[in-house]
């Protein structure tokens, strides 16, 4: 279990760090953001008091980015790639199957915790079209059958 | 400095990467300190040689030999062949497609090597990209120190203004101008920001040029500083980048080292620092106004133009911003001068220009050509044509700002105002290869659904235009089309190009005006007929088994909801209403029997 006083100290450290510079707010919610895995009211709220702006400050560039989550993730996120070169390769039926295989629709959690699936923006792979990540591994020229097979290797 | 009888040149972009390119190096040291060629034999991670499609990419000098899909078994087969006893290993090196297997090619044979100039991409794949002195090898930081001792400022703006060099973020417009402008506003403090926020879907030439050759940029970025008079700037890059920022730190603290940049650079006084800052997946901090407010920590909307980032920018100071590709160019034109520049590309566009080729193409990648190079030549004669036999229908350049470009166009010239005068747009390069299975409408609804969540939301026509606009694409691809859709499309069309805050929404139209142009008659296909012309649109077809079917059942076993029937060893049958158009039958089916109507 993760020492939830560690990560508050950890967060302080950074405001601390940060609190001086111009346009400080974004680095600190990623740096946040990497200690807490997304970023919570309270996180929110200390952001806000550490760097001396309102807390409607924090939540507006928090909603406005999709890099920040207000809901923690799943065990594995698979992000599938709906740039353009992957999605005439038929990436959105890939999108497609993994939804239906794992019972939730992209941007949602699955009910174990275990899965979060995400439609992308491009990676930039697009020589390996259509791509999905799962965490860091790179999964590429993806096609649906292949997708039960993906997901039991994380499953375990 | 150690002299090697071979360097094995490993790529290290993301494409490769992603293929698995790092296990290859771990390989390669182990297996060359086995055979004891560790001393005679260098192996050195490079950045991008842009072949994606042909990765993990390996080549070895000086042969040149070019092998591609290395495994880390086949690595083995390298060393203990080509390394140790001079063996090409023939069945990796790489084959263009239509070439005779076999025949070994060095780069330069290459047809998607031949036809390019490399400019802005010359160090990619060629140095190690987290060495400084490769770059400096290569004249790296030898503009930078003419400028310093011998030119004014207003002399390296003078250069850049003679090369003609336009923005290569998409705008085109002119890069000595807009430094012009910077260095006449008066200020106490400058800014100068690279933009490397890529958010065009396709396109990935900033980020690796950022992985493959840093230097070059943070070099412009200072001379861009002494040229305007600023002492400080900022590189934006998406953090979806994890290797581009890696490097890019690597390079900054290198270059700080050497005194290349920080306080004092190359003991003349003149001082200039370089911050990262990360984007957080936003698609509209690519326009300059919104990248800046997200640099200064706020949500990131554009503002309206006047006043210009050059009298008012970032923190309210005078603020010069180009792209990565623009600033990656800016070196070599000091170097060899403005004259050599405009020897390349045409008479409105000198110079080069990097392409992201995608999509339905052989040869996927990052390819370099001069200004006004035909289509044709980059899809057919570099890109290796379109796979399977397929029929080219159209490229889309521009991502969601540009066009769909049919094939009937295929001669024009690729520059600037050639393609915005055919309904599209250079953008930042990203060229992707559609064939005739991809349904046009489909495309503009998949570009119009990017931008509706990509709005900001800040002003009415894009925010609301066009997702109404997306409502009518979304009718059309379901059959539900009206009669008069096309023109209220239209109508919407332009009426957002005229209003929008900024530059993603007035061009947010423009895939769907494009598309309506050249493909009207798929248009009215959907609405008119209820038929998708490119099978695509799965409540426009349905699936039905020919008499090519020979019984053979694998298509009713697969079927997740039994709607096929049939006895074995004869003919089978679809249940349309039964049916989900998931596709299995179809990739089950061994004798092509099963077709979309």
């Amino acid at each position: 279990m993760v020492d939830r006083k560690e990560q508050f100290e950890a967060l302080r450290n950074v405001i601390n760090k940060h609190k001086d510079e111009k346009g400080a707010l974004m680095p600190v919610m990623q740096e946040a953001q990497n200690i807490f895995g997304y970023l919570p009211q309270d996180v929110q709220i200390e952001i806000a008091e550490g760097l001396g702006i309102t807390l409607s400050e924090v939540y507006g560039v928090a909603t406005f980015y999709s890099q920040f989550a207000l809901q923690p993730k799943g065990e594995h996120v698979i992000s599938v790639c709906m740039g353009t070169a992957c999605y005439v390769k038929g990436a959105q039926a890939v999108l497609d199957k993994l939804s239906e295989s794992l019972g939730v629709a992209p941007g949602e959690t699955t009910a174990d915790g275990k899965f979060t699936l995400m439609a992308t923006r491009c990676l930039g792979a697009c020589g390996l079209a259509p791509v999905l990540t799962v965490g860091d591994d790179v999964h590429g020229r993806v096609i649906p059958d292949e997708i039960p097979s993906i997901i039991a290797k994380y499953e375990s | 400095m150690k002299i090697y009888r071979s360097h094995v040149l490993i790529c290290g972009g993301t494409g490769c990467t992603s293929s698995g390119s790092v296990k290859l190096l771990d390989r390669f040291a182990q297996q060359l300190k086995e055979h004891k060629l560790d001393d005679e034999i260098s192996v050195v991670k490079t950045g991008c040689f842009g072949l994606c499609e042909a990765g993990p990419v390996v080549i070895v000098y000086p042969e040149g030999t070019f092998y591609s899909r290395v495994t880390p078994e086949d690595v083995d087969e390298i060393v203990a062949e080509h390394l140790l006893k001079g063996r090409i290993v023939r069945r990796l090196v790489y084959h263009e497609h239509s070439e005779v297997p076999n025949h070994s090619q060095s780069l330069n044979d290459i047809d998607f090597y031949k036809h390019q100039t490399r400019v802005a991409l010359r160090n990619c794949g060629v140095i190690d990209p987290e060495k400084i002195d490769e770059y400096i090898a290569f004249d790296g930081y030898k503009a930078l120190a003419t400028a310093l001792t011998e030119m004014t400022p207003q002399q390296v703006i003078d250069v850049i203004k003679e090369s003609g060099l336009r923005g290569r973020g998409g705008g085109g417009f002119p890069t000595g101008l807009k430094w012009q402008l910077c260095a006449k506003s008066v200020s106490d403090k400058k800014y100068v920001i690279c933009n490397a926020d890529e958010g065009d879907p396709g396109a990935f030439m900033d980020r690796s040029i950022l992985e493959g050759d840093p230097h070059s940029t943070l070099e412009a970025m200072v001379l861009c500083g002494y040229a305007i008079g600023s002492d400080e700037g900022y590189i934006y890059v998406r953090a979806e980048y994890p290797i581009a920022v890696k490097r890019l730190q690597i390079a900054i603290d290198q270059a700080k080292a050497y005194g290349l940049l920080g306080e004092n650079i190359l003991n003349t006084g003149f001082k200039f620092d370089i911050h990262i800052r990360l984007g957080a997946g936003a698609f509209v901090c690519g326009e300059e106004t919104a990248l800046m407010s997200s640099i200064e920590g706020r949500r990131g909307e554009p503002t309206p133009k006047p006043p210009f980032p050059a009298e008012c920018g970032l923190f309210g100071k005078p603020t010069n911003i180009n792209n990565v590709e623009t600033f990656a160019n800016i070196p070599q034109i000091l170097l060899n001068g403005a004259e050599w520049f405009r020897t390349m590309g045409s008479q409105r566009s000198p110079g080069t220009k990097v392409f992201a080729l995608g999509g339905k193409i052989n040869n996927t990648g990052l390819v370099e050509v001069p200004m006004g190079t035909p289509l044709r030549t980059v899809i057919y004669d570099i890109g290796g044509g379109i796979p399977k036999g397929k029929k080219f229908k159209a490229v889309q350049t521009g991502g969601p700002s540009g066009g769909c470009i049919p094939s009937s166009l295929i001669d024009v010239p690729i520059e600037y105002d050639s393609l915005v005068e055919i309904g599209s747009m250079m953008g930042s390069g990203g060229m992707i290869v559609m064939d005739e299975d991809n349904c046009m409408v489909d495309i503009a609804r998949f570009f119009l659904d990017f931008t509706v969540d990509e709005s900001c939301g800040k002003c009415t026509p894009c925010r609301i235009g066009t997702r109404r606009m997306l409502e009518i694409l979304d009718r059309i691809v379901s059959g539900k089309g009206e009669e008069g859709d096309i023109e209220k499309l239209e109508t919407l069309a332009h009426a957002i190009k005229d209003t929008a805050l900024c530059g993603l929404g007035q061009t947010a139209p423009n895939p769907v005006l494009s598309t309506i142009r050249y493909f009207r008659d798929e248009y009215e296909a959907h609405i008119k007929d209820k038929r998708c012309p490119a099978h695509h649109c799965k409540d426009l077809l349905h699936l039905e088994i020919t008499d090519k079917c020979r019984g053979c059942t694998a298509c009713a076993r697969v079927c997740p909801v039994g709607a096929i029937s049939g006895e074995p060893r004869g003919k089978h049958h679809i249940d349309i209403d039964k049916c989900i158009k998931c596709d299995s039958c179809i990739s089950k089916c061994h004798f092509d029997a099963i077709i979309k109507v």
